[in-house]
């Protein structure tokens, strides 16, 4: 159960951008989330909503996108989705796999609204 | 409403912390493993197996973790080595910034070979990087074989699978040749060693390799 402090990331590293940014309140957060990353969503959905409760980001959306494992074979070079978690290339049968999308744990974007002290 | 890129890892700060905890050990010349696995697979076990067949070869310090008690820390504080533990109060994993915090309290100087015993779990502590050069994951034949298709991310992250208890096939309905096999679909290169820290089985040979390890 690690998602608490997950969320707790989520939120620090969106509340520097926003402020940053001289934002105003944040709509929804897009976060990346690799099939490999050992992330339970709903759990990450869940403490983000308990911990924002009462701050600024209440009622700001988790948007995820969950990200299959990708991976590129070191001896033939094809790109192939691994799935059911065989990690063999489908073109040559090797194990020598390179993971290359499927690990992410990232925050890529926030939408907010537009700080109306801005326009005056 | 307007859109702001972002595009930062949600554990950046464990990373960059990871990453000095990285570099004092280069500096030192230490080898710092991960070791993990479920509760109960045996880590505490093989740690004391592997510090009696150590004693007297290379210097050795040790960091436990656990949620409650210093119990661990205890026991392989018997071995005379500088041994740190760590209480997690509930949390389920170790991040850098606790080890960087141990580490106030270890003198790594003349030390080649640190080993830091995770909290008992096979799915939070894959994601945090402690600034270790590899992590070793143990496995016992009492856990049942597919342990590695349902925690695939612990076994594609580990470079070492320890597959522990191997006494206790007979009395298990366990076979360590699919416990090998599962692990090896998610992870092609894993190195794996056979142990039991009840016969002393496979101690030497996981030794030997820890010591070649440290020692380059």
């Amino acid at each position: 159960m690690h998602e608490l402090s997950l969320a707790q990331s989520i939120v620090d590293i969106v509340q520097n951008a926003a402020s940053a940014n001289g934002a105003g309140r944040v709509l929804t957060i897009g976060v990346r989330i690799g099939e490999l990353s050992g992330v339970v969503v709903d759990s990450l959905t869940f403490c983000f909503t308990a911990i924002t409760a009462g701050t600024s980001l209440e009622g700001a959306a988790l948007r995820v996108d969950r990200i299959p494992v990708r991976a590129q074979c070191r001896e033939c070079r094809a790109l192939c989705e691994v799935e059911n978690l065989v990690f063999l290339c489908p073109s040559c049968g090797s194990g020598n796999l390179e993971i290359i999308a499927g690990r992410e744990l990232q925050v890529s974007e926030i939408e907010v609204e537009d700080n109306p002290g801005e326009k005056l | 409403m307007s859109v702001i890129t972002i595009e930062r890892k949600v554990l950046e700060k464990n990373d960059a912390i990871a990453q000095q905890n990285r570099e004092l050990f280069t500096r030192n010349g230490v080898f710092a493993l991960n070791l993990v696995s479920s509760p109960g697979a045996g880590k505490t076990s093989l740690l004391e197996k592997t510090l009696e067949h150590l004693r007297g070869t290379i210097p050795v310090a040790v960091i436990e973790g656990d949620v409650q008690t210093d119990l661990d820390a205890q026991r392989v504080a018997r071995y005379g080595i500088p041994a740190v533990q760590i209480i997690t109060r509930g949390g389920c994993h170790l991040e850098a910034h606790l080890i960087r915090d141990a580490l106030a309290n270890i003198s790594l100087t003349g030390i080649k070979l640190l080993i830091i015993e995770n909290v008992g779990n096979l799915v939070c502590p894959s994601n945090y990087d402690l600034g270790e050069a590899m992590k070793v994951v143990v496995a016992s034949t009492t856990e049942g074989d597919d342990k590695p298709l349902k925690y695939p991310a612990m076994f594609r992250n580990a470079a070492v699978l320890i597959i522990n208890k191997i006494d206790l096939i007979p009395y298990v309905n366990s076979n360590p040749a699919t416990l090998k096999a599962n692990a090896l679909q998610i992870n092609p290169s894993l190195l794996t060693f056979e142990t039991s820290c009840t016969t002393g089985v496979g101690i030497a040979e996981w030794c030997d390799w820890l010591r070649h390890q440290a020692s380059h």
